[in-house]
């Protein structure tokens, strides 16, 4: 043990091979077994990935039918469908997308182009980054207060605005990201040309960075057509047909939240057929996202 | 005469130009202020809300046990320590595995596979957490009550010490199962963080140590570790403010009981659950629905500590 040590603080013409092997042996050793917990940790990522998607695509096709497109949902025991929730959801995630990508594009604008390095771009920067990460839940409280309580009452409205503001941060930090990365030769040229900056923003970085944006807006409405907790308390959700949206409104995540909790059994299996129609949709345009991105650039 | 009317028009298109240029960058301000107004006004709605609950209860709500509400007893220490401690074994189930994934995908995997690999595990991210909550409540759940917990109270059940950990029936909800579930949720958002940073290791470091005969992982932890720590770190604290403020997965299979208890196959809540469960019976003007909106501004300040400082320790990164 000694004679190890000492090959090792006094690495020389002394070192004998012996040692030398076994130090070498154990240092491959304990990088075999690192690679190996490493390679496992990522097997048990994948694992379960897999284990989600199997039990939704198990569970899910077994309760998929017609009648989840064409009946709305209905009390336990009759025939009931989804169709109001599929639709409440698509309209509300839209319209909260529609409202919120404007918004987040004129902020991630001007931090890219504006707000250089001035005290109030650096403060939109991280309250963006605060409300990118914040919890939903803090949002549908918020917007209660705002939107609910004084205007008498849960509505689609209150439900798209919690929608819109979740949508904001993910348009600015897309919109900023890509803005950067257009070269600077870029703005010179245009601006060499005699335009004005605004005709530079809008006809040529927009332009340039249309593909990252698009991205930034399928990843936004991916991100608010499962989002559940903001929907409680402001769309509240409907187990009647509405598409008035000055009245309470149902969505997919709501009804798969009281649906799956239920003790029915028709209920709980039409959660699922939910719960796998959302995640086909959300994957989905995560995928169309990130491969729209990669052809471009 | 000919000259002044062709400067004429020039000029007037160049004040126009510079009209539009100074609106344009006005609306684009004003929609950064908008977004700090925003928040702003999400602090102060959600404090003043909160302040009925604060009045009645004073400093003794943050430690108070209480939820009574037939008493109109309001107190948030269970759900403040139910949080943190499912967030926090959250993360120290999740960064092990989160480490070895972003290892794995950037020094070990061959290149062919390192993007669909990379994928997957950044999917796993987009999944809805209500879809998480449903995995929970119906696969993980009985799986843990059935195979996982008795077998952990037999092993590490039996060591003295730190036995009272898991006392009691294996139920399959609870504060561990959550943390398990929120584990599988904030594993994607730090093993991103992790690849990211550790890409950004300039390659003739790496080459340096190699060249000195240093294996992969003698590599990784004397030069890959050392240069990203601090981004490591805020991509850690990252991973646990999501893990605060996670709501809907975590209201599946935590058991919604108001009590601490040591062990952690107990039941619990945390203030995402508690508010999602307590609000639709709560009447407008009401205490609880004060308390309940007081809890949201505690979840937030916590959450808002968390999120800065990992601002803060990434900053770096953002730089780039």
């Amino acid at each position: 043990m000694s004679l190890a040590f000492s090959s090792v603080s006094h690495p020389g013409p002394r070192r004998d091979a012996a040692t030398a092997a076994r130090l070498g042996a154990s240092r491959k050793r304990t990088d075999r077994i690192i690679r190996s917990l490493c390679l496992a940790a990522t097997v048990i990522g994948l694992v379960l990935l897999a284990s989600i998607l199997i039990t939704l695509f198990y569970r899910g096709f077994e309760a998929m039918s017609l009648r989840v497109f064409t009946h709305i949902t209905a009390p336990p025991g009759s025939e009931g469908g989804l169709l109001n929730a599929i639709v409440g959801s698509l309209v509300q995630s839209l319209i909260g997308t529609a409202i919120g990508t404007p918004i987040g594009m004129l902020v991630g604008t001007y931090l890219a182009e504006y707000a250089e390095d001035s005290w109030l771009g650096n403060a939109v920067r991280f309250v963006s980054d605060i409300l990118l990460s914040a919890p939903s839940i803090l949002i549908g409280l918020f917007v209660y207060q705002i939107l609910v309580l004084p205007f008498g009452g849960f509505s689609g409205w209150a439900g798209i605005a919690a929608l819109a503001i979740i949508v904001i941060p993910i348009v600015v930090r897309t919109t900023e990201d890509m803005l950067q990365l257009i070269p600077n030769t870029l703005r010179e040229a245009v601006v060499g040309l005699g335009a004005p900056k605004w005709k530079m923003i809008v006809l040529i970085c927009w332009r340039a960075a249309l593909a990252g944006i698009i991205t930034g807006i399928l990843l936004a409405v991916a991100r608010v057509a499962g989002e559940t907790a903001p929907l409680l308390f402001t769309s509240l959700g409907n187990n009647a047909w509405s598409t008035d949206l000055s009245k309470p409104m149902s969505s997919l995540p709501v009804t798969i939240y009281a649906f799956a909790g239920s003790p029915f059994e028709d209920w709980i299996s039409l959660a699922w057929a939910g719960a796998l129609l959302i995640t086909l949709g959300v994957l989905g345009l995560n995928i169309l996202a990130r491969t729209l991105l990669r052809s471009r650039i | 005469m000919a000259s002044a009317s062709a400067a004429l028009p020039q000029a007037a298109s160049r004040r126009s130009s510079i009209f539009g240029d100074k609106v344009f960058a006005l609306v684009c301000q004003a929609a950064g202020i908008f977004v700090l107004i925003l928040l702003g006004a999400l602090i102060i709605e959600l404090f003043i809300a909160g302040l009925p609950a604060f009045r009645a209860f004073g400093i003794a709500f943050v430690t108070s046990t209480d939820w009574d509400p037939v008493r109109e007893l309001f107190g948030a220490g269970v759900s403040i320590y139910g949080t943190i401690v499912t967030a926090i074994l959250a993360i120290i189930m999740a960064v092990p595995l989160a480490f070895g994934v972003a290892f794995f995908l950037t020094e070990l995997a061959p290149p062919w596979m390192r993007r669909p690999v990379g994928t997957a595990v950044e999917l796993l991210a987009a999944v809805p957490s209500i879809i998480y909550g449903m995995w929970g409540f119906f696969v993980i759940a009985p799986a843990f009550a059935q195979y996982v917990q008795p077998f952990i109270i037999d092993t590490v059940g039996e060591l003295p010490l730190i036995s009272f950990l898991f006392q009691g029936p294996p139920f399959g909800t609870g504060l561990f199962t959550a943390a398990f579930i929120l584990a599988v949720m904030v594993l994607p958002f730090i093993a991103a963080t992790m690849r990211d940073v550790f890409e950004q290791v300039p390659q003739v470091y790496k080459e340096s140590a190699y060249g000195l005969g240093a294996t992969t992982w003698e590599v990784m932890k004397g030069v890959v570790i050392p240069y990203t720590r601090i981004s490591v770190v805020g991509g850690i604290m990252l991973g646990l403010g999501r893990a605060l403020g996670e709501t809907m997965a975590v209201t599946f299979v935590i058991g919604n009981a108001n009590r601490i208890s040591t062990s952690l196959f107990g039941p619990g809540n945390t203030i995402a659950s508690l508010v999602a469960l307590e609000f639709g019976e709560s009447e407008i003007g009401s205490l609880k629905l004060a308390s309940l909106l007081a809890l949201g501004f505690i979840l937030f300040v916590l959450s808002f500590a968390v999120l800065a400082t990992s601002r803060y320790l990434l900053r770096s990164r953002l730089k780039v």
